[in-house]
């Protein structure tokens, strides 16, 4: 195991994806800034206006042309970010397929936030979930280094999978919260992407190529199908990529969720991102009295990881997800809508509890979540912090 | 022998200069003939034409791709009036 020395910085999220994107050399970015992930675009033409990466930075007129210039990038063999939010993701929504349908190893980086109406800049993870089944590889990070390390990770995750990957952080919680950061050399970044996007992608070579023909009905079957076999596949590239960083860099993550004092809970928090740190707190509490509490913070949400998930909570009779967006279906929010059904097939399968929470940037306390957790569980869909008879 | 959608990981991507061998001419509902004596070589059919379908040798129209043409019009509709070179008559008419 080769570990790289690291520097140890003090960074708000935004600042060390643009550190993590300087680091990365990409050939183009193209963006077009938006709150609250603006300060990554800032930080990023710094850089590129002191010569310290020398990319082609296109600062474009709007979110949906920053990812149509990254799509045509990509698909001439560029490697490729961006970055964006809310309703800047929603303008990005129809290019979202057509990166991912054309198998485009695209990295942005999302600063997660509300979606009007009413207007709210504040985080939650409305904007990606909306993305959900645009075929991009999602990942969410837990902390600042999380964002630092799986942006850089991100790079030869979609390189292999073939599929573009978002790399979420929470919206103020972490694009805004100042921590302290390993940074690895500019080197070891480096030589841990290596060249490039591989596999002949290019428009510009001896033999030119035709990207996204049309695929009439005697066609577009089958590429769907191919995306769908390149989303199953993706897992075991990020267990193997992430183990492969872990190598590298000598810091270990988790590749697809991160059990916590789950060998012998009774209640489990399934939860994805920076929230994952005030579940782990009450975890912690909890057993101190001897209430067993476990949490499941998910890292990855597209490809959805059934199986392990299955795995990790089987043993818990009772399922508390906990989330930061709605599908306004009456059946709760996305996460808990596919917690519930990956649990379906289980013969014994836990009672789940979808406790939607911290919508347009509202705290979640911890005697309201320890209210809502010894409440006990009740199945159904609730609505933390909303004053109202819980629904049935 | 792998399913078709196995071979696709690539996605949709074709050698390039594909639609040189793609005939589009028999969507033609009706067909541009030239009255070559007419023309005065000024080249706006051959500027216009979203096919590609104007043949043109050393600056000179000679004629045109009828693999390829579409039968549009747009050619007979940019022709200058006092040329008047390009008359459109229906597919398969003599």
């Amino acid at each position: 195991m080769r570990t790289v020395a690291a520097r140890r910085m003090a960074l708000v999220g935004n600042e060390a994806v643009a550190l993590a994107w300087r680091q990365i050399r990409p050939h183009v970015v193209a963006a077009y800034p938006i709150t609250p992930s603006t300060q990554i675009m800032e930080r990023f033409s710094q850089y590129v206006a002191e010569g310290e990466v020398d990319t082609e930075f296109l600062p474009v007129e709007s979110e949906h042309s920053a990812l149509s210039a990254c799509v045509g990038a990509a698909a001439a063999g560029a490697r490729v970010l961006t970055a964006t939010s809310s309703q800047g993701l929603a303008l990005m929504h129809e290019v979202l397929y057509i990166a991912s349908g054309l198998r485009l190893p695209i990295v942005m980086n999302v600063g997660t936030r509300a979606l009007s109406a009413p207007i709210n800049i504040h985080g939650d993870h409305s904007d990606v979930m909306g993305a959900r089944d645009a075929g991009w590889i999602q990942l969410f990070a837990r902390s600042v280094q999380e964002a630092y390390d799986r942006t850089i990770l991100a790079v030869r995750v979609a390189e292999r999978a073939r599929l573009p990957v978002m790399v979420c952080l929470d919206g103020f919680t972490l694009t805004h919260s100042l921590e302290p950061v390993e940074v690895y050399p500019d080197e070891a970044v480096q030589a841990f992407l290596g060249e490039g996007p591989q596999g002949g992608y290019s428009l510009l070579g001896e033999e030119p190529i035709t990207v996204g023909p049309l695929a009439l009905p005697d066609s577009y079957m089958e590429f769907r199908r191919a995306l769908a076999e390149a989303h199953a596949r993706a897992l075991r590239i990020l267990e193997e990529e992430t183990e492969a960083f872990g190598a590298h860099f000598g810091r270990r993550l988790p590749a697809l969720m991160e059990p916590f004092e789950m060998e012998d809970a009774e209640v489990a928090v399934v939860i994805l991102g920076a929230y994952a740190d005030v579940v782990e707190e009450a975890v912690r509490r909890w057993r101190e009295r001897g209430e067993r509490l476990g949490m499941v913070r998910l890292v990855v949400f597209r490809p959805f990881p059934t199986e392990e998930l299955r795995k990790a909570l089987a043993r818990a009779p009772e399922v508390v997800v906990l989330e930061r967006a709605d599908t306004l279906s009456g059946l709760g929010g996305p996460l808990g809508v596919e917690v519930r059904a990956a649990l379906y097939d289980l013969a014994d399968r836990p009672r789940v509890t979808d406790g939607i929470f911290g919508l347009g940037g509202r705290e979640l306390r911890d005697r309201e979540l320890d209210a809502f957790l010894r409440d006990g569980p009740r199945g159904g869909v609730i609505y933390l912090g909303v004053e109202e008879p819980p629904c049935p | 022998m792998a399913n078709r959608w196995q071979v696709l990981d690539r996605g949709p991507v074709i050698p390039g200069g594909s639609s040189v061998a793609y005939r589009t001419g028999d969507w033609r509902q009706l067909r541009p003939v030239l009255d070559l004596p007419r023309c005065v070589h000024c080249l706006f059919c051959w500027l216009y034409c979203p096919d590609s379908a104007i043949l043109v040798r050393d600056g000179q129209v000679v004629g045109v791709a009828y693999d390829h043409c579409k039968g549009c019009g747009i050619c007979a509709a940019v022709c200058p009036p006092r040329a008047n070179a390009i008359r459109m008559v229906p597919e398969g008419a003599p």
